[in-house]
């Protein structure tokens, strides 16, 4: 398919635009995953450092579920998609409800370094566990969805949109949507809101903040799976250490956006991943995560709060 | 006579070797206003810590209901009936007005998360009828005009009367304020006064009070405690205590 329109486009940013669409992309799934430290930040005012594995443990269930079903001959696509969604979610999410039931709840009210550390113990746990369970070795996933839209001039240069690229983005927009309706309309959502304001008062109103603050850590768990399972049909290959780099990632985007902050976080993981995808388009590209991360530093020295956070935004 | 809706004996609150509350009894019967007094430091919010379960008190009992709660956590109390403000504002002030009364609600809208992702009838019904509850009490402290604001815009005063709604909404009977008139001015602390009396009087709560205003105390209270470090100094209604030597040499002093 080609679209006349951008014929008269020049070849330097038809390039631009390139960068654009995959820097959007990966900006996407950072920002799937900076929801969960950001609402985790919100509500109990800690980092889930285990949150970057939850996301790796996301990616490998879904790459043993669709493996699974292809092999016993399932040929469906959306069907094997779908069903790997459900269970990578399903199961991430008990995994982020038990890091919180084993590594945070039973420290609350203490030091907070304390839960800091026993959830860098969560993580390099869980790191391990999977290099144990499914070895150290990437674990590669043929491609499943194929094919895209490409346009611009062939002279010059070919701008491709994938539908891999296009089903993150569509995946990314309808989960940031219901997250906001959640959080703005619903009750537990209410309920969300207040606990991140004043964890006593909404106790003493008779909310079980246990259970509220269990709630974020599996909202972002199962985000953090979607993730996972997008990332990980984009790459095609999944390994236990995966989710540091990405957690790091998302961790830095949630900053960026202001931590605390939904919308922020989703702007900084948008902001992160173009920048990502512009400098190493244009600089060589080792640079990218010194470019990404002086930005991070630049952004925080002219507003501390980061992008979105304080004064007026809804933090959770 | 009426029935004891709290009854406090011999309640004690010790911090190492301080003696914060030294046996102090208190009597609240239904529809009561009943204040309790005393210089700075005497020891009244942490009797009040004491009774919502802040604090498990080291000694004596309290009864709620003929109920003994000494030593619950607060939120057990406050389910119980016994509903608490603070010497300083704690509302939600990210949320609007309506929202911080429909989140004091949640416990009572206790639907499963299906009902709510499918609003069922029944999920429907019970929100309706939280927004009801709302907007009445939201009515009765004046406020129903600004249930869209957020409630950190709101005067002083306002979030002062939205704090009372917001207990309100929870359906308690024995209401404890801790310093509800701190930091108003004279129109606003009539305003309170008025609301404390039609409290009981219309929608007969009990209300035990904390408060400084002694023409507030003096002029709304059914029955006067005088605490003094910690240690109950005399009690009464507010003629007896306006007369009682012990009361006015302990706020102003020997002669």
């Amino acid at each position: 398919m080609s679209f006349d329109l951008v014929f008269t486009m020049s070849e330097a940013s038809l390039y631009f635009l390139q960068q654009l669409i995959n820097g959007l992309t990966i900006g996407s799934t950072y920002a799937l995953i900076a929801i969960g430290y950001t609402m985790v930040y919100g509500i109990i005012g800690m980092i889930n450092f285990a949150h970057g594995e939850i996301y790796m443990i996301g990616s490998y269930i879904s790459f043993i579920v669709i493996a699974g079903l292809l092999g016993m001959g399932m040929v469906a696509l959306p069907v094997i998609l779908v069903i790997a969604l459900v269970v990578a979610v399903l199961m991430a999410s008990t995994y982020g409800w038990t890091v919180e039931r084993v590594a945070y709840r039973p420290l609350r009210g203490s030091n907070r370094l304390i839960p800091l550390i026993s959830a860098i113990g969560m993580s390099i746990f869980l790191q391990n566990y999977v290099v144990l369970a499914q070895g150290s070795r990437d674990v590669a996933l043929a491609p499943q969805i194929s094919g895209g839209w490409t346009f611009g001039d062939p002279q010059l240069f070919e701008v491709s949109l994938s539908y891999m690229q296009l089903l993150i983005w569509i995946v990314t927009l309808v989960c940031m949507t219901v997250l906001t309706l959640f959080i703005s309309r619903s009750r537990m959502g209410r309920a969300c809101r207040a606990c991140s304001e004043d964890q006593g008062m909404t106790n003493l109103l008779g909310i079980d903040t246990n259970r509220t603050i269990a709630m974020t850590f599996v909202i972002g768990a199962a985000l953090a799976a979607v993730a996972g399972l997008l990332l990980g049909l984009y790459y095609g290959v999944v390994n236990p250490f995966v989710g540091f780099i990405a957690g790091l990632k998302a961790f830095t985007a949630a900053v960026l956006g202001g931590i605390g902050s939904i919308p922020g976080a989703m702007l900084g993981g948008l902001i992160l991943g173009v920048t990502e995808a512009l400098t190493s388009a244009y600089f060589p590209s080792e640079y990218k995560d010194v470019v990404s991360f002086g930005l991070l530093i630049l952004i925080l020295l002219f507003r501390p709060s980061g992008l979105l956070g304080k004064p007026e935004v809804e933090k959770v | 006579m009426s029935q004891l809706l709290l009854d406090v004996n011999g309640l004690t609150m010790r911090f190492g070797g301080l003696v914060a509350v030294n046996a102090v009894n208190l009597a609240v019967r239904n529809r009561q206003i009943v204040s309790v007094i005393g210089p700075n430091g005497a020891g009244k919010t942490t009797v009040f810590n004491c009774l919502s379960g802040f604090y498990p008190p080291s000694d004596g009992s309290v009864m709620f209901k003929g109920e003994q709660i000494a030593g619950l956590k607060d939120f057990r109390i406050s389910r119980k009936g016994l509903v608490r403000t603070f010497q300083h504002v704690r509302l939600f002030s990210n949320m609007t007005v309506i929202e911080n009364m429909l989140v004091a609600q949640h416990r009572h809208l206790n639907t499963n998360i299906a009902a709510g992702l499918f609003k069922t009838a029944t999920y429907r019904r019970l929100e309706q009828e939280a927004m009801d509850r709302a907007a009445f009490w939201l009515e009765q402290v004046d406020m129903l005009s600004f249930a869209n604001r957020e409630a950190g815009n709101l005067s002083y005063g306002q979030q002062r009367r939205l704090e009372i709604a917001r207990c309100m909404v929870t359906q308690p009977e024995l209401l404890l304020l801790d310093e509800p008139a701190a930091g108003l001015n004279p129109n606003e602390t009539k305003q309170l006064d008025e609301l404390i009396v039609r409290l009981r009087d219309e929608h007969e709560i009990s209300v035990l009070l904390i408060e400084h205003d002694m023409s507030l105390v003096m002029g709304i209270s059914d029955h006067i405690y005088v605490i003094a470090q910690g240690t109950p100094l005399a009690d009464g209604t507010p003629d007896e205590i306006k007369q009682n030597p012990d009361v006015i040499k302990a706020y102003l002093g020997e002669e």
